[in-house]
């Protein structure tokens, strides 16, 4: 029977405490180089809490290194760890070469409000549409009313202008009869 | 009927090209894709009427346990050939409608076979959801068949609202066919309806396959869309919006009637919808001017009578329903085909500007003449049988004991008819008739006549006299009808009959006729009374009222939640933290529910060391203003993570830690050296204040969470084998790097296709305008004047002359010099331990890096181009590839993906050599690991380098380069 020892000990759910509370007042502040160091200590205390989870402290797992009778720790969460790990040395690359850029391009490395999305809020606020649409545009008619002024292309552009001709010509001489109803 | 399938959405895909060949001329091959289908139903008349149905079944998608199940009953039966002969008819007639220079004619040639093709899948499907792929097929080609103008606002607004108002109902039939299919436990359709769920089920689908059919039947209320959808060429509203997609619709009540037709609900959906839509339709087209435009409102009222008939229970309803479908499909394509060769030959569709046509155009005349013959309910048309049988049945009903919903639906079909008879008189009066002029009441000149064809006549023709050889002889119909009418659940059969005798229904049938005459005749004062009344046009301005709000709420939702800000999103994420799981921990660990414990205060004494340095690094590092000192105070508290790694027992994260840690900070430092010392100011306290309570709530939260997490763990780990397995298939003793290069290898693969797709990304926004500037080698040096000049000598490091002499250290160089080969051999150590003690890729990758990065901070931008003379791109490509390509060849020797295979040798010299496989794994993930380095020091290090000291000594290197 494999009896679980997973109390975790006090100094390291308080070092978790510690760095995810600095990386997360970090992590609100404006300059990207702040939140860049935020995501830093957060990651740290992400990968002692994965650790903590893993159980407790035992030996280190490598197959022979310590006597059979010593408990090892958790081979898994540590596999974890070590991916997390580099992916945020890549996470923390990519996070300042923004940084770095946006300091090139504004001079200061402040994450700004993105205007777009204030533009739109404004527009809604104003009930106004945030987006150019004519075919949402009302006209006061109702589909069915604008079918019917909708023709089919069934005569060929030559004719239908010699038609229009003589119509307008029809139309100068007189009033035109046979108006139903 | 699968190939006739096929070839119908095989015509389709052709139909481009073959217009692009042959002009107007293709309709004609592509008519036979319907005609098959035709074709396939009539020669199938007889198996079909004796009860020995065709089916086929060909697996689709077996994990879903979906097949294309096709099956030809009576009712499956009249629909294929209502598709497939007005869809073949149709097409011909396309073949002259269409001017010769009309733009876009190939595509609506494609999009209306594939309709055809869809609409056969429709009414042949005997799986639910294969029903609903055809059905929701048939719902964009009408879209794209409505809005064939797409530059002409008008259409795409109609082709819109018909398509969101016919999606609508779709998506809720889906939810009553996934009912249906889990409830019974079957998917075939013909078995559902044999076997029916019962209770809730049946109410929820029933309700949910009624807004299906009636959104795409156009019934009230959401008949509007129809109307509108007159938008599309003459062609479409005759095939689509009269004889065929809506009737799926019907079909779908008619289908499913035999199953559910007893339901109350059921019932009355049907009797308010279809009694609602037949009285409402009617009623509107007394109205109208525009030829179609009346068409498309008798359509809508024509509709609601049929789904009355087919969607009561009673098996005579049932049978004057499938032969007034018939009848319909015959008589209101052709009129519709009709007053588009009016419109063809006048150029117009108003009934009040045309005159005197039935002199003219005296074939159209017949035509519509014999259609509408059929649709008043003439004798010996069509029409009339269906009628009869209906008002029969109905009256039979009714003085039987039918109850409320018999009688009223009797009312209705009478009134219905009444008004159906005024609108066909009103559409045959207002096309060919000759009108009195306004001034003297005399005869008006008849409307000049242009363009007209055989092709444009003969369709219509053929199947208005296909309406009278029906009505000639309506025992056939009976007999071919009466299978699938058989099939509901109540009632006596009817009977398909001529002349009946001196019946109710022959009377109710002469009221009928005199009272639609009348209203014909008082027209004016119809019309007048209807302008005076209420205009029952709500269900459109609901619809257009509730797009609009709909698009004013995504506004104002959009607005409310996408505030731009960075913080508040990372505010409101962290506040749902703590509230959310936070909440749910404390109330645990302080309601008493999660046995707690007694606490271990370290697990070694030397852990308390360590976190004290570890907490006090990283609060002063949340207080730092200047950048360095928060850069490496962030370092420390990372090296302090290491060291607890390594008292927790796990040395590789503690090594990868140790070398992830000095990469990041010489990264950092090499980045922040070129920005300002200190953090910008931001003088707002309050939200400082906000932000460290945030920081100390989400802080206390991941305490508790790290508290509760191993305290919820109940189950032996997977990992309690990890040490077997790694020795027996890992060949290896280190356990977590067997676990990263065998036991989850996939993670791994993820991992380092994150990493390179980081390492592009930091490229690309340092090298603005390629994937990487180009070598930095020695002779590059030499071209840009950085050559040898007599104070500097190369005897240390090979680039060194390249630095300026002020900033040259030679210790620096000695000592890079000794190191750095020595840093390369344990980096390979690492790599070819890694299996059995700590290290591996990961560590090796860095260690490289590391070294590299002495190098260049030794010489600078050259000296890492001699050092490592390849592009990063190079690495980080050719690392992931041999990483997945050992998977890949694992499948070549028969194993499964990124299995290992355990090689032991004896070579001479070194003796017993054991080799895993996975070693190339690593061997590839090193390499991503030093292409990552590289990388970020050819980008953060060099390239900024460059950047800042061309803006220092602007244009004098410029040239040069």
């Amino acid at each position: 029977m494999i009896v679980l020892e997973n109390t975790p000990s006090a100094v390291l759910l308080l070092a978790v405490g510690v760095l995810c509370g600095a990386g997360v007042y970090l992590l609100l502040d404006r300059p990207l180089t702040r939140v860049l160091l935020g995501i830093v200590l957060l990651s740290n205390g992400a990968n002692l809490m994965l650790l903590v989870a893993g159980g407790r402290a035992g030996a280190s797992p490598v197959v022979g290194n310590a006597p059979a009778d010593v408990r090892m720790s958790d081979p898994l969460a540590q596999a974890m760890i070590l991916t997390a790990i580099v992916i945020t040395l890549a996470l923390t690359s990519f996070v300042l070469a923004l940084a770095y850029r946006s300091w090139q391009l504004h001079g200061h490395d402040e994450v700004a409000d993105d205007e777009e999305d204030r533009r739109v809020a404004r527009q809604a606020a104003d009930n106004a549409p945030a987006y150019e649409d004519s075919d949402a545009a009302e006209t006061g008619e109702t589909l069915d009313e604008e079918a019917a002024t909708v023709y089919d292309q069934v005569v060929e552009r030559a004719e239908r202008l010699r038609a229009q001709r003589e119509r307008d010509e029809r139309d100068q001489h007189g009033p035109q009869g046979g108006g139903a109803r | 009927m699968l190939p006739v399938l096929l070839l119908t959405f095989l015509l389709a895909l052709a139909a481009p090209a073959l217009v692009a060949w042959w002009g107007r001329r293709a309709f004609w091959v592509l008519a036979l894709g319907p005609a098959s289908a035709a074709a396939y139903a009539l020669a199938s008349t007889e198996r079909v009427a004796a009860g020995d149905l065709p089916v086929s079944s060909t697996p689709w998608v077996p994990g879903l346990d979906l097949s294309i199940d096709l099956r030809l009953d009576t009712l499956s039966w009249l629909l294929l050939l209502v598709v497939g002969g007005v869809g073949a008819l149709v097409l011909v007639y396309c073949s002259a409608y269409f001017s010769r220079d009309a733009e876009g004619t190939g595509r609506f040639a494609a999009v209306l076979t594939a309709f055809a093709g869809a609409m056969i899948g429709v009414v042949t499907a005997d799986d639910l959801l294969l029903l609903f792929v055809f059905w929701e097929l048939t719902t964009v080609f009408s879209y794209l068949l409505i809005g064939h103008y797409a530059e002409r606002k008008t259409s795409r607004r109609a082709a819109m609202q018909a398509i969101v108002v016919t999606t609508g109902g779709g998506l809720a039939m889906l939810v009553g066919l996934v009912v249906l299919g889990v409830s019974t436990g079957t998917w075939r359709i013909s078995e559902v309806v044999a076997a029916p769920p019962t209770g809730a089920a049946a109410v929820v689908a029933t309700v949910c396959l009624i807004a299906g059919a009636a959104t795409k039947a156009a019934l009230v209320p959401f008949h509007f869309w129809l109307p509108a959808a007159m938008v599309a060429p003459t062609p479409v509203s005759a095939y689509l919006h009269a004889a065929a997609m809506v009737k799926a619709g019907v079909y779908l009540v008619a289908r499913f009637a035999p199953g559910f037709a007893e339901l109350a609900v059921w019932r009355w959906l049907v009797l308010l919808l279809g009694g609602g839509t037949l009285l409402l339709g009617g009623y509107r087209a007394l109205r109208q001017h525009d030829l179609k435009l009346v068409l498309a409102f008798g359509t809508v009222s024509q509709l609601g009578l049929i789904v009355l008939l087919v969607g009561l229970e009673s098996r005579a309803l049932a049978l004057a329903g499938l032969a007034m479908l018939g009848a319909h499909a015959m008589f209101k394509g052709a009129l519709f085909l009709v007053a588009g060769a009016v419109d063809v030959a006048t150029g117009t569709r108003d009934m009040r500007k045309l005159s005197g046509l039935w002199r003219t155009m005296p074939v159209a005349a017949a035509a519509a003449a014999l259609a509408t013959a059929s649709m008043v309910g003439l004798p010996p048309f069509a029409g009339y049988v269906a009628k009869e049988a209906a008002l029969e049945g109905l009256w039979h009903d009714a003085t039987h004991g039918g109850g409320v919903v018999v009688v009223v639906a009797l009312v209705a079909v009478v009134v219905g008819s009444v008004l159906t008879v005024a609108y066909s008189l009103r559409f045959l009066w207002g096309a060919f008739g000759t009108k009195p002029t306004a001034a003297d009441g005399g005869a008006a000149e008849p409307t000049p006549v242009g363009r007209r064809s055989w092709l444009l006549v003969l369709p219509p023709l053929v199947l208005g006299l296909l309406g009278l050889a029906a009505g000639l002889t309506p025992s056939t119909g009976e007999r071919l009808l009466g299978p699938y009418a058989a099939s509901y659940p109540a009632g006596e059969p009817g009977h398909l009959v001529l002349w009946a005798g001196l019946t109710p229904a022959l009377g109710l049938s002469v009221l009928v006729l005199a009272g639609g005459a009348v209203l014909f005749w008082q027209r004016r004062a119809v019309e007048r009374l209807q302008g005076l009344a209420w205009s029952p046009r709500a269900a459109d301005l609901v619809y257009r009222r509730s797009m609009r709000r709909l698009d004013d709420l995504a506004a104002d939702v959009t607005g409310a939640t996408q505030r731009g800000s960075l913080p508040v999103y990372l505010s409101i994420i962290l506040v749902v933290l703590a509230m959310a799981p936070g909440a749910v921990i404390a109330s645990g660990l302080l309601g008493g529910s999660t046995v707690v414990p007694a606490a271990v205060a370290w697990d070694r004494p030397a852990q308390a060391a360590v976190v004290a340095v570890v907490v006090a690094a990283a609060v002063l590092a949340a207080r730092a203003r200047r950048r360095l000192k928060a850069v490496v105070l962030v370092g420390v508290a990372g090296y302090g993570n290491a060291g607890l790694f390594l008292l927790h027992g796990a040395p590789d994260l503690a090594l990868t830690q140790v070398l992830t840690e000095t990469v990041t900070l010489v990264v950092l430092v090499l980045v922040l050296r070129r920005m300002p010392t200190y953090f910008s100011d931001r003088p707002l306290a309050a939200s400082r204040w906000l932000r460290l309570v945030l920081a100390v709530v989400t802080g206390a939260v991941m305490m508790a969470l790290t508290f509760a997490a191993p305290l919820a763990r109940v189950a032996i780990p997977i990992s309690v084998d990890f040490p077997e397995e790694a020795v027996e298939f890992g060949g290896g003793h280190n356990i977590v790097n067997v676990t990263l290069v065998d036991i989850r290898s996939w993670d791994t693969v993820g991992e380092i296709s994150v990493i390179l797709v980081a390492a592009t990304g930091v490229a690309s926004m340092v090298f603005l305008r390629q994937r990487s500037g180009e070598l930095l080698r020695l002779s590059r040096a030499d071209a840009d004047g950085l050559g040898p000049d007599g104070h500097t000598r190369d005897v240390w490091i090979a680039a060194g002359r390249t630095v300026s002499p002020a900033r040259r250290s030679v210790m620096f160089e000695v000592v890079t010099r000794l190191i750095f080969h020595a840093m390369i051999v344990v980096a390979l150590f690492l790599l070819f331990s890694g299996h059995n003690a700590p290290g591996g890729g990961f560590a090796a990758g860095l260690m490289v890096g590391i070294a590299l990065t002495v190098r260049y901070l030794a010489g600078g931008g050259y000296e890492l181009g001699e050092a490592l003379p390849v592009q990063p791109g190079v690495l980080l490509g050719s690392g992931l590839f041999l990483s997945a390509g050992v998977g890949l060849a694992a499948l070549l020797t028969g194993n499964e993906v990124l299995e290992s295979v355990i090689i032991d040798l004896t070579v001479p010299v070194l003796g017993k050599v054991h080799l895993v496989t996975s070693l190339f794994f690593d061997v590839g993930v090193m390499l991503v690991v030093v292409g990552l380095v590289l990388d970020l020091l050819r980008t953060l290090g060099a390239e900024i380098d460059r950047q800042s000291e061309q803006r220092s000594r602007p244009r004098s290197t410029e040239g040069v380069a």
